[in-house]
């Protein structure tokens, strides 16, 4: 990869979150209604403390899962014809559009697990424990999400079934991310070693992104 | 003109799912050659201009495009020397016209300081803090223009070149597609006003039905 292809990696993560900032999708939008989800949960199951303590982990990171699939396939998506064609003609190489506009989602995705994470703390009282392995956790799985949801708008785009692929094509994909975080939290709350969750972990983003790349340019042209 | 053609079409035709939209097209257009394509609505003709704009691959026939085999990969090389600027505008409606080209520029890999020289061509410099979606039509086609005049293309691909510009503008496209042709380079122009677009075009042809005449 030339100091070309990042040098568009570079512009297209740049204009998604140009674009992001003006339309306030995910600051206004996405951000309320997963803090939003999070408070509906004591109302369903009770205001019990130690039970909301207890499932507060998995419940967090299965809001991130389903809000940040459809953020990013949102965002992977977005775009009209007449645009792909003129990046196209600009010389844009689709390994490198899906490169930048993973980051840009990696990006807007963390700064949900942030804002989200700070109301599941406050809601659920759960106790924040291994602080580095936590912050690698959430950054994989942002990484791992926003990968996974511009692998799935590419397909989307490129497929005359549209939208209604999506939950075929994430669930099984996005299982072991779910899987690897919530075990890895579990793994640091009894002292044991996460280690294995955490390379599972990176092991789906590493597929899924040579996936992504190398699937770039087929999806574009079909 | 040259002997030599930029776009050889031979026997080509294109289908879009089950639909034939082109077919067996025969075409060559020379190096500075303004073509006029016309045709009724639903003729096909925003097919051709994606077909030789490498978009789309030809599902009959065989062409070559600036040297490069329709139907290989040769054709992601030569996409940089082709613009088009369809009926529907390919800029982003969020980000200002500035910015617009500014990412063209980053793309394409030019100097950004053309983006702003491009915009004052075009008469826009002092609406490049304006919001895309917030311009007019014609704004965002003079935009186009600008993006087209940023890079240096072999062949320009224009859908209704004339629409939503004021006389101005269109005194400004005309003078490019001059220049363009001028310099060895090739222009087709998709229009329903066939007076101006004779006015320019050293050819025309017809396109109805998926078939050129």
């Amino acid at each position: 990869m030339t100091s070309g292809f990042w040098h568009q990696v570079r512009a297209v993560a740049d204009r998604d979150l140009l674009r992001e900032r003006r339309r306030g999708d995910v600051l206004w939008i996405t951000i309320p209604f997963g803090a939003i989800a999070l408070l509906l949960v004591p109302l369903a199951v009770g205001t019990d403390a130690a039970l909301l303590r207890e499932i507060g982990p998995g419940l967090y990171w299965v809001i991130v899962m389903l809000f940040g699939v459809l953020v990013a396939v949102g965002k992977a998506s977005s775009d009209t014809v007449p645009q792909q064609d003129a990046s196209l003609l600009l010389g844009l190489d689709p390994a490198a559009g899906f490169v930048g506009r993973a980051a840009a989602a990696t990006l807007l995705l963390l700064i949900f697990e942030v804002v989200v994470g700070v109301v599941a703390v406050g809601l659920y009282d759960i106790s924040i424990i291994g602080v580095p392995w936590l912050i690698l956790t959430v950054l994989i799985v942002a990484a791992g999400l926003a990968l996974l949801g511009t692998l799935t708008g590419s397909i989307v785009n490129s497929t005359s079934a549209g939208t209604a692929l999506v939950p075929l094509l994430v669930a099984p994909l996005s299982v072991p991310l779910l899987l690897g975080a919530t075990q890895a939290y579990e793994g640091l709350r009894l002292g044991h070693s996460i280690l294995s969750w955490v390379l599972l972990m990176v092991a789906v983003v590493l597929v899924v992104a040579i996936i992504g790349v190398l699937t770039a340019r087929p999806l574009q042209e079909s | 003109m040259t002997a030599t053609p930029l776009v050889a079409l031979s026997g080509v035709g294109v289908r879009i799912g089950s639909t034939q939209i082109l077919r067996d097209v025969d075409l060559q257009i020379g190096a500075g050659e303004v073509l006029g394509l016309f045709g009724p609505n639903g003729a096909g003709k925003t097919t051709m201009l994606r077909l030789i704009a490498t978009l789309i691959r030809p599902a009959q026939g065989e062409g070559t495009v600036l040297g490069a085999d329709l139907a290989s990969s040769d054709r992601y090389d030569v996409r940089r020397r082709i613009g088009m600027i369809g009926h529907v505008p390919g800029i982003y409606p969020e980000l200002t016209l500035g910015e617009n080209l500014r990412y063209a520029a980053r793309v394409a890999q030019v100097p950004t300081k053309r983006a702003r020289e491009s915009l004052a061509a075009v008469g826009l410099s002092g609406a490049a803090d304006r919001k895309a979606g917030a311009s007019s039509h014609g704004m965002q086609r003079r935009t186009e223009f600008a993006r087209e005049l940023m890079i240096d293309r072999s062949l320009l691909l224009l859908d209704e070149p004339h629409s939503a510009l004021d006389q101005d503008a269109v005194d400004l496209v005309e003078g490019l597609i001059e220049r363009k042709a001028a310099g060895g380079g090739s222009v087709v122009i998709v229009s329903h006003d066939r007076a101006r677009v004779k006015a320019i075009a050293h050819r025309t042809v017809e396109l109805d039905g998926g078939t050129l005449s």
